[in-house]
Order: C-alpha cells, then structure tokens, then sequence
C-alpha cells in the first residue's frame, strides 16, 4: 500500500497541472472574454481563488504522497 | 452518567440552535434573491447587477475560508465559546440590518452597496461559526461517541434550510402577494434578531470546552495557530488530506442533494416553484434524522467508509437518479387526455406594452397537469408585433405532479439526501479528532470550508455550464450533463480517502 499511496502521488500531481489548464484555458480565460459582468466574476474567481487552491493544493498534496508522507508508519 | 448526559445535551442544544439559526440566516438570502434582486440589485443597472454576482459568489466562495481562518485564529487563541457567541452575533446583526436596509428605489446605489457588505459579513460569520460549534461540541464529547453527539450539529445546516422554507411559505401565506412583495420579504431576516437574542442568551451560561481550557490551563495553547496549521508540514499534510479525502466529496454531494436537485426540478422538469419546494422540504424533513444514525454508526465502524459508502452511492447512482426525475415530468412519453384540455387567453397590459396570453392546460393519464402560458406582444388592435418577420413570443411551462410520480420524486430526492447524511452525518468528527486541540478550530474550518464553499459552491454554476455545452452539441441526455462535476470530484475523492485515511492517523491526535 505504502508503494501504491507514492506512485499516485505522480497522478495527483499530474492531475493538478490538468486542473490549472482546463480551470485556466476552458473555464477561466473564455469568461473573461464574454463581456458579460456575471461571467467576468465567475471568470476572476475560476482564475484567483479556485485553482490555486485547487492546482496548488492538489499538486503539493501529490508531492507529499511521492516524498511518503503519507506512510503509514507517519501518520 | 446521567448529569454528565444532561450537561452533553445543553452544549449540544445551545450550539445547535446557534448554528441553525446561522445556516438559517444564511439560506433565506438565497431563497429571497428573486425578490432581493428587485428590490436591491436592478437588472437594467450594470453596477447593481455586478455587485448582485458579487455578492452571490463572494459570500459563498471567498469570504467562507476567510471566516474560517479570521475566527479559527480567535477560537484556538481566546477560546471556542467567546470566538462562536462573536460568529453567532455578527451573523443575526447582518441579517437583521439586511431586512432594514432601504431600498435601491429608496438611496440609489448605496442600497446595494450594504446588502453586499452585510452579505459579506454573513459568509464571514458562517466561516467561523461551524467550526467553533463542532469542535466545541467534540471537546465536550465522551471519547468513541463523537460521531453520535457531532452529528447533531450536522443536521444544522440542513435543518436550517428547511425553517428557511418553512418561514418563507408561512409569511407568503399570512400576506398577500403584493403585502409580501413590498415589505413581507423584510419579515424572514427581521426574525432573524429576535432568534439570535435567544440563542445569545442560551450560549452566555455555557461553558468554555474542557479540552481548551485544560491547554489554555497547562500553557499548551498555539501562539500562532495559522502558521502552526498551514506552515507545519507535519499539520499541512493533514489539511490536505482532510480536504481532497473527504471534505470536497462531501461538498458536492452536500450541493448536488440540496442545491442541485432543487435548480433541477425547477428549471429542467419545470416543476411548479411550491412543489418543488415542498418536495425538497418533505425529503429534507425526513432524511434529517438519518445525520444522527449515521453518526453513531460511524463511532462504532469508523468514520472512513461511512462517508466513503456515501460517495460511492452517490458516484454510481446519480445519473440514474436523475434520469428517472427527467422522465417523470417528460410530456414525450404521457398520453394527454384530450378531453380535459382547456385553453383561455387574457390581455395584459404594461404601460405602452400589450400583451396576449394564451394559457393551455393539459392533463395526462397519469395525473401530471402541464400548463403552457405563451405571451404575444400584441399591437391595440391585436395583431401581434414582428421583429425580423417574427412574432415576440415567450413561452413558460409549469408541470405538477399528482400521485405515485409525486411520491416517486419524494423518494428520488430522499436518497439523495440519504447520500448526504452518510458522508455530511460523520464529518465533523473525523475532522476534529485528526487535529490537535490547539490548532483544532483553525485547521478543521479551513478544508471544510473550501470544500464546501468552491467546490460545493460552484456546482450550480460549472454543472450549468456543462449542461448548455451538452445541450449546444445537441446532446439527446445534455440535462444529465451538469452530473459529471460532482461524479468526478466525488470518484477523485474516493479513490484518495479510501488509499490514504488510516485508523492510526486519529488515533495519533485525539491524546
């Protein structure tokens, strides 16, 4: 099990770079672009709040679990 | 045993009835907003409508792990008991000042400027209150039934949607709909003082928690309570975990029972507005007391597959779900009773504007009474009014249900409710019991805040988003489109929290 919670640990971090594309390039950039203030909001939130959160908590939760973090004999 | 049982059951009542009044605060700004909107935040302004998104999204999204952090802060340095009577008040004095706010017809731009501060408040509060009450009632909690006593406060938040409902239709009722309109809306937050008072008045007499007051005693309390959550790695690795291995699972499928199904029955079965209030109430009443069951249960098999069982249900079942509700008010598949069906047309008109209305009603073999109310603008001698060779037309539908697809809706919604007291009834337990007793507050509010507020909190609009994609690639079932969100996030959820939440990882904190 040990193994297997450190080699997700590179889909995770994989999975947070594909999170920051799609957040940034399919929901958060094309808002922007709308014109509309409803989407602009939605936009800026997408782009500032959700995936940095999402991408970078993502990403250094994947990093823990490559370095063993999370091991049982750590937790 | 039984005083010790007696004191366990006033904590739990003076924190429950606080954070339901929170939720309950909270809940009513969403309920009211058609009316909110009218009456603050015009459409034809473009400022007022941008502040109306701002505050729609802020509070829920932004605001929330703020709160969380701000009174997490105070809770693990002054105390739990003094951080949420703060939350509780700020919260009733938002809302009361809310439903005294003059109207933007009244002050102009001022108005809408104070209903997005006082909403700001409101999520500030909110992100601070939860925290405080489920941590204060854990630390008061006998060790193995954290989960029964928890999950009192758990059937809080839903709880307090349905008083929302519930004070909203009763105020409809004793008023007349033009009563309501001008100053009935005011009625649901004014009440909101007065509810607070009492619950104010109850948490004065209570305690501080035993655990913190015997930190506090031995000097053990955090001196820097965010930098030890967040900058210790040892501390962060468990915040991450707590978020992406349970809080944004049960986020989404929090939204999707609640939020979700509600938007759903109302803007694609285009279900009446009162029925489909009524049918969420009915199934929010009766799934409720499953919060406790389920929380007891997760004190004698663990917490970790109880919230898990619920994301799995809900993984695997929601397509189907909610299928089968698409079908229940799908006209293509009834047979009509021609019979019964009855057309009558009435001319309104607005100022320069006429408008024809012709309004048809058709009923089904199955009871189901569709009515489809199509308006015309018309000229004064009644011929209808062309833009680029077309007459403007909009059509409303309105479906109710009769009988057993009545009760089969019931059901439908009540399993998903199901699914929300199976990953929302343990919760709170299984974060308090991962953090120590002096960064408890602060680290147990942040995951559970943003897995709430932004993931929980964006499904409406990203699930809408999916679905008008589906919809304009011509996609036959675009309606089951918006479910990919929170199956997804759901199943990355699962798979992290089944791998990585060991037993032994509580086991290390609770000492």
């Amino acid at each position: 099990m040990g193994n297997i919670k450190k080699i997700l640990g590179m889909v995770w971090i994989i999975l947070a770079l594909l999170t920051a594309y799609f957040s940034i390039f399919y929901f958060g950039l094309p808002k922007l672009r709308t014109g509309q203030q409803e989407d602009l909001v939605f936009g800026l939130i997408i782009l500032f709040i959700l995936t940095p959160i999402v991408s970078v908590g993502l990403a250094i939760f994947g990093y823990f679990a490559l370095k063993g973090e999370y091991a049982n004999d750590k937790m | 045993m039984q005083n010790k049982n007696k004191t366990l059951w006033k904590v739990i009542g003076a924190s429950s009835l606080g954070t339901l009044i929170e939720w309950y605060d909270f809940f009513i700004f969403g309920s009211l907003s058609v009316v909110l909107s009218t009456k603050f935040f015009p459409a034809d302004n473009p400022t007022a409508a941008f502040l109306s998104t701002l505050a729609t999204f802020a509070a829920g999204f932004v605001v929330r792990p703020f709160g969380a952090l701000f009174f997490g802060r105070l809770g693990d340095l002054i105390g739990r008991k003094y951080t949420f009577m703060v939350t509780l008040m700020l919260m009733g004095g938002a809302t009361f000042l809310i439903g005294c706010t003059p109207s933007y017809e009244s002050i102009g731009f001022l108005a809408p400027l104070i209903v997005l501060v006082l909403r700001l408040l409101q999520g500030l509060a909110l992100g601070g209150e939860y925290g405080g009450a489920a941590t204060y009632v854990a630390e008061h909690s006998p060790e193995g039934e954290r989960g029964y006593w928890t999950s009192w406060i758990q059937t809080t938040a839903t709880f307090g949607l349905f008083i929302s409902l519930v004070v909203i239709l009763l105020t409809r009722l004793f008023l007349s709909e033009s009563q309501f309109d001008e100053w009935g809306w005011r009625i649901p937050f004014v009440l909101s003082i007065f509810m607070v008072f009492v619950s104010y008045l109850i948490r004065k007499n209570m305690d501080e928690s035993p655990e913190f007051t015997k930190a506090k005693a031995e000097g053990k309390t955090a001196k820097n309570p965010l930098k030890e959550s967040f900058g210790n790695i040892y501390n962060l690795k468990y915040v991450l975990l707590a978020l992406f291995g349970a809080a944004m699972g049960q986020g989404v499928v929090w939204y999707t029972g609640q939020f979700y199904s509600m938007s759903f029955m109302k803007t694609v079965m285009f279900l009446h507005t009162d029925q489909a209030d009524l049918i969420l109430g009915i199934a929010l009443l009766l799934g409720t007391p499953f919060f406790v069951v389920f929380g007891r249960l997760s004190d004698k098999v663990g917490r970790k597959w109880v919230m898990l069982a619920g994301m799995l249900l809900a993984i695997c079942t929601y397509r189907p779900i909610y299928a089968c509700m698409y079908q229940l008010t799908n006209i293509q598949t009834k047979t009509e009773r021609l019979d019964l069906r009855a057309v009558e047309t009435s001319f309104v008109k607005h100022g320069d504007s006429h408008n024809r209305v012709t309004r048809t009603s058709k009923t089904f073999t199955d009871g189901t009474e569709v009515t489809q109310a199509v308006t015309t603008q018309i000229t004064e001698a009644n011929n209808p009014i062309l833009k680029d060779g077309m007459p403007q037309e909009s059509s409303r539908t309105t479906v109710f249900l009769k009988g057993s697809n009545y009760a089969l809706l019931v059901g439908l919604i009540f399993i998903q409710i199901i699914y929300i007291t199976l990953v929302y009834g343990p919760i709170a337990a299984f974060l308090v019991e991962i953090f120590p007793v002096k960064i408890r507050y602060t680290s147990m509010s942040l995951p559970y805040h943003i897995g709430n507020g932004i993931f929980g909190g964006l499904l409406p609009a990203v699930s809408t988003y999916l679905a008008s994609n589906a919809q304009t690639k011509g996609q036959s079932d675009f309606y089951l489109s918006g479910l990919w969100y929170p199956i997804i996030v759901a199943s990355i959820c699962f798979v992290i929290g089944s791998i990585y939440i060991t037993k032994t990882m509580t086991a290390n904190q609770i000492k």
